[in-house]
């Protein structure tokens, strides 16, 4: 069984932002929420680099450990999906998330919040819905995933910066890359989430 | 222009140049043929993480909080709340369970060792009495729902299946956020109108060497509040405002704190509300099941004389006195 992960090679990444826009129209995701980001380092320096981010999907996810309603848990393929059925919004997941990737629509009193959102990986939701109904996309967005897709941030990444697929795959990948350019600042959050480190 | 302001001009010069040289030197790399190399000066993650707590970076979005890139600390945090909070509320609470039946086991129920008199002594005035039910029922609402959201999934969870302990959770969440503030209410009441009676005395020193009344032989002198009401009185304080400052930043997340904050926010709250609840329930022991006759001072307000003889002397003898003075016709006319 496929491992999925993500993997940003920050030496490709041009902080175009299309990832985010692409996971938002992909998924219809409401304002005010990004399931994923660019975050750039040491913005204006020499050396600086950009680094996409969302829900890497985690080896021992901290989040689903840490659900007071377990509605997180992990597919098959390693995705961690959730179940905003059960969720009760209570924001723990995003305090144990290395990656800062729960996201929580803001409602009523203070700052309460509503059923966490995040990236699915673009395969749907982990509730009873059907996979591929309309039911699901309106609660969790896009199931590319069950047609046999990739996530369609890294789809359309346009300098093939953003990788997902198999984790021995995309490891791969970034190695050959990494090898043939003679530089590379590392498979960012790798260590965190996956507890390994792309040896190259 | 004097000599020592022109050495002041060359002194300061050299200074800017330098710590511009050094700026640029530290910041890029250059190759071998002496041209600026922008690959060698990125600072790989693995060195990065080593360097910092976690990383941050710049982001286009107005959402603050996800400019951090990494924090390892959340793998930290899901080992407190998931291990460490899991087995320490457990002991700590189930410990005090099990210490308080021991003591029930081995002491039984102090009665009021000369029997009831049948007199009365008005011991809490209603406005007393209601500044500690309302602290004691907020407390008993958000201690269950507190606990139920550590422990729920391992005790609730599994008798009435996910839906369900979802539904409750939800209420409980809604229900712990609102209670909160009768219960910081309540602990103002009590820090204030409690506040005189607490501090402490030469008298509770003696009380300790009496042994606190729980030695049957011996008489342990007190005023209004004894030594071990002083101490609950003042350890609850202290984690009522230990629990109330990190509730409240929990319950407004990120205003103004960052993620390491609101991590410290919850293990603060979580560790000092199970110590809470343990202190809270050898109150309740006390109040109840221990001691005869003490329910009745937070319950209808009036206590036997007996029971004020031997648990409050000082405090018996001086409202005796202050009812001899007011029974005096001459000391003040009738309005």
């Amino acid at each position: 069984m496929a491992r999925m992960k993500f993997l940003c090679d920050a030496d490709r990444c041009i902080e175009c932002n299309a990832c985010v826009t692409a996971c938002k129209n992909e998924n219809e995701v409401p304002w005010g929420i990004n399931r994923r980001r660019v975050v750039t380092i040491n913005d204006g320096k020499p050396g600086e680099r950009s680094v996409s981010m969302a829900c890497m999907h985690c080896t021992d996810a901290p989040c689903a450990a840490v659900c007071p309603v377990t509605c997180i848990y992990p597919s098959d393929d390693g995705i961690v999906l959730h179940d905003k059925d059960i969720c009760i919004g209570c924001g723990y997941c995003f305090y144990a998330c290395p990656f800062g990737a729960p996201q929580y629509p803001r409602v009523g009193n203070f700052g309460s919040r509503g059923k966490m959102d995040k990236c699915t990986y673009c395969a749907g939701g982990g509730g009873t819905e059907a996979p591929g109904s309309a039911a699901e996309f309106a609660k969790y967005g896009s199931n590319r995933f069950g047609e046999g897709k990739l996530p369609m941030c890294a789809e359309m990444c346009s300098t093939k910066s953003l990788l997902a697929g198999d984790g021995d795959i995309i490891a791969q990948i970034y190695r050959e890359r990494v090898a043939k350019r003679g530089y590379g600042s590392g498979a960012w959050g790798w260590v965190t989430a996956y507890k390994e480190d792309i040896e190259v | 222009m004097t000599l020592v302001a022109r050495a002041r001009l060359v002194i300061v010069t050299v200074a800017l140049l330098s710590m511009v040289a050094a700026v640029s030197a530290r910041a890029e790399t250059f190759g071998p043929d002496g041209a600026p190399n922008p690959t060698a000066s990125v600072v790989d993650q693995g060195t990065l993480l080593k360097q910092v707590p976690r990383i941050e970076g710049r982001i286009d979005i107005p959402d603050t909080k996800a400019s951090v890139l990494v924090q390892p600390a959340g793998r930290t945090w899901d080992y407190f709340h998931e291990v460490l909070l899991h087995w320490g509320g457990a002991i700590v609470i189930l410990g005090t369970i099990a210490l308080l039946g021991l003591a029930y086991l081995i002491m039984g129920r102090i009665r009021i060792a000369e029997g009831r008199s049948g007199r009365k002594i008005l011991r809490f005035k209603a406005f007393e009495r209601f500044s500690h039910w309302l602290t004691a029922v907020s407390f008993v609402i958000l201690g269950l729902t507190g606990l139920n959201i550590t422990f729920g999934k391992i005790v609730l969870l599994p008798l009435i299946g996910p839906e369900a302990f979802s539904d409750v959770s939800q209420a409980a969440k809604y229900v712990h956020n609102f209670i909160s503030f009768a219960f910081v209410a309540g602990l103002i009441l009590i820090a204030i109108i409690f506040f005189r009676d607490n501090l402490l005395e030469k008298v509770d020193i003696d009380w300790l060497k009496q042994g606190g009344g729980f030695i049957k032989s011996r008489h342990a002198p007190a005023g209004r509040f004894n030594f071990g009401e002083k101490l609950v009185y003042w350890l609850s304080l202290a984690a009522g405002l230990a629990v109330s400052v990190s509730g409240f930043l929990l319950l407004f997340p990120f205003f103004g704190t960052d993620i390491a904050q609101m991590q410290l926010a919850q293990v603060v709250h979580a560790v000092v509300a199970v110590l809470f609840v343990a202190l809270i329930l050898g109150h309740i022991y006390i109040g109840t099941l221990g001691i005869e006759g003490a329910f009745e001072a937070m319950g209808t307000g009036e206590v036997d004389l007996n029971w004020a003889k031997e648990h409050h002397d000082l405090w018996l003898a001086q409202q005796l006195a202050n009812q001899d003075r007011q029974r005096q016709p001459s000391a003040t006319p009738a309005e």
